[in-house]
């Protein structure tokens, strides 16, 4: 293990600190976990909580967590980024995780060592990985230059890029055409760009009437909640959104703003492309990934890579199971399996073989109006996956102003699971 | 030498006590079960907001309220979806658990 002086000082300090509310028990087992979002800061809380004898790093590359559920209603101006942005500080106060803002970099799953951008080394006895996704700018040539990813925006992960997307829109003159083109399933949260599509032309309506949102679906069909989008777009955005499905974009010219479809081009005041997705880069390198090139197959009931030992997977990175969005609600699910199964398996027990979890994605289709979809996963044993339980999946009956106020009590009640 | 050794003693002892302690094979399945609804219900069950707080509810009214939504005869946004994924066991399960955690 190599530590760089500034980290061996930390860990000097935080040993004291230690020493003084309880023995130092320096040889309990050791979980690093990569990534702070839904999957991973659930993980790492959890099994701080549940056994108190493991010692938990969480590695994470912003100070700061920022949820990408709610966040397109930030284009609306139906909140703020502050108002979707929570701290790490419970996390090592109150359950005495060490985190470490850095980039991991690599895993050497032979010494069980991951490696930092700092060049520090952390060794684990269990890795947990919830990197979520890259999204992949560069399968598109027109988005290979940075000045070019400036003007195209995706706004795939919550932050910068949905502050720039949401001033392009408001610089946008009333009467524009904003574009929104979506990739081929499976891709981070599938009500997702239906959902924003529904912000902005509440925008469009409320402050641009003539304007009009432009969805180009690479899909056969809405990916989620398809009959209520549908009837909102119909009912309430009449003559502001258009719906094309089967409109794979190839390629888009930065500068004139134009996506590339298959058999025509179409020209956009506002585009915004997102991309094809795929695990992030350090499963990749890792070896992790094991289908299509792009998603990590794990073992539902541990969440352990079906490709290296002691490295569990979670969240929008793996091969999800059928009719298992990849979502931050589903990731939150995925960390508590995992860390039950990781303590058990630190302890030389057999994990919990009949796992459940559940789903709950709201989307708002206006200001206040929001619709639901859920389901529960329970694990089948002769498919070795996790199915939809009979009868425990379903949508809204119809959008409601009551959804919307659990919509925003979701955010705050799953944030505080994960975080506080 | 002395001191080392019963340091040793000791913290040996107390790592083996902290081993022993672990909760129960039913209270990690309840736990577990348990933090299905905490994503929603907020952590132990106390939500902030318009989703109901289920900490400390009464055993009988947890049972009874999710046995209603799995059969559909009470109102409900998303519960109804919800409950028809647990078995009146783990009903049982989790309205036992909720209703030993505090209300904060």
């Amino acid at each position: 293990m190599r530590l760089s002086r500034r980290r061996f000082l930390k860990q000097v300090a935080a040993g004291a600190a230690a020493s003084v509310c309880a023995p130092a028990f320096a040889a309990g087992p050791r979980v690093v976990v990569v990534g702070g979002g839904f999957g991973g800061a659930t993980a790492a809380k959890y099994i701080r909580m549940w056994a108190p004898d493991i010692q938990v790093t969480l590695v994470e590359r912003n100070r700061e967590f920022i949820s990408c559920p709610l966040s397109n209603r930030v284009l609306a101006g139906q909140a703020e980024l502050i108002d979707l942005t929570r701290g790490y500080g419970p996390l090592s106060s109150k359950y005495s995780i060490e985190v470490v803002y850095d980039d991991a970099v690599a895993i050497d799953s032979d010494k069980r060592e991951l490696t930092l951008d700092s060049g520090d080394a952390l060794p684990y006895d269990r890795l947990i990985v919830s990197p979520g996704v890259d999204v992949l700018s560069d399968e598109i040539p027109g988005l290979r230059d940075l000045a070019a990813r400036e003007r195209v925006l995706h706004a795939w992960r919550a932050g910068p890029q949905t502050m720039a997307l949401k001033r392009q829109l408001e610089s946008m003159p009333d009467g524009g055409v904003y574009a929104l083109t979506i990739p081929k399933s499976p891709y981070r949260c599938p009500p997702g760009p239906y959902e924003r599509a529904c912000q902005v032309a509440w925008y469009f309506k409320t402050q641009k009437p003539k304007s009009k949102v432009l969805i180009l679906d690479a899909n056969d069909k809405v990916q989620s909640k398809e009959a209520l989008f549908t009837k909102v777009w119909k009912e309430w955005y009449e003559g502001i959104i258009e719906y094309r499905p089967n409109s794979t974009l190839l390629d888009v010219d930065a500068k004139t703003l134009t996506a590339k479809l298959e058999f025509e081009e179409v020209k956009a005041d506002v585009l915004n492309v997102v991309p094809p997705q795929r695990a992030a880069k350090i499963a990749a390198d890792a070896g992790l990934i094991t289908a299509n090139n792009k998603w990590v197959g794990v073992d539902f009931l541990t969440y352990e890579s079906v490709a290296r030992k002691n490295i569990h997977v979670l969240g929008d990175a793996i091969l999800a199971a059928p009719a298992m969005p990849k979502s931050g609600h589903m990731a939150n699910q995925h960390g508590k399996v995992a860390a039950a199964a990781v303590i058990a398996l630190l302890r030389g027990e057999s994990p919990n073989s009949s796992p459940v979890i559940n789903n709950t994605c709201y989307s708002f289709v206006s200001d206040k109006q929001v619709i639901h979809v859920a389901s529960v996963h329970r694990y089948d044993p002769e498919k070795r996956t996790m199915v939809v339980a009979p009868g425990a999946s379903g949508v809204s009956a119809a959008p409601s102003e009551l959804e919307g106020t659990y919509a925003e009590s979701w955010g705050k009640n799953i944030w505080a699971d994960m975080l506080a | 030498m002395k001191h080392q050794t019963s340091t040793v003693a000791a913290l040996t002892l107390l790592a083996a006590f902290a081993y022993a302690y672990p909760a129960s094979g039913q209270e990690q399945a309840a736990r577990s079960l348990a933090a299905n609804c905490t994503g929603c219900h907020g952590p132990s069950g106390n939500s902030s907001g318009a989703i109901p707080a289920i900490a400390g509810l009464e055993r009988a009214y947890i049972v009874t309220a999710m046995q209603e939504f799995k059969a559909g005869t009470r109102q409900a946004t998303v519960m109804h979806q919800h409950a028809k994924g647990y078995s009146d066991q783990e009903i049982e399960i989790l309205a036992e658990y909720f209703s030993k955690q505090k209300r904060q």
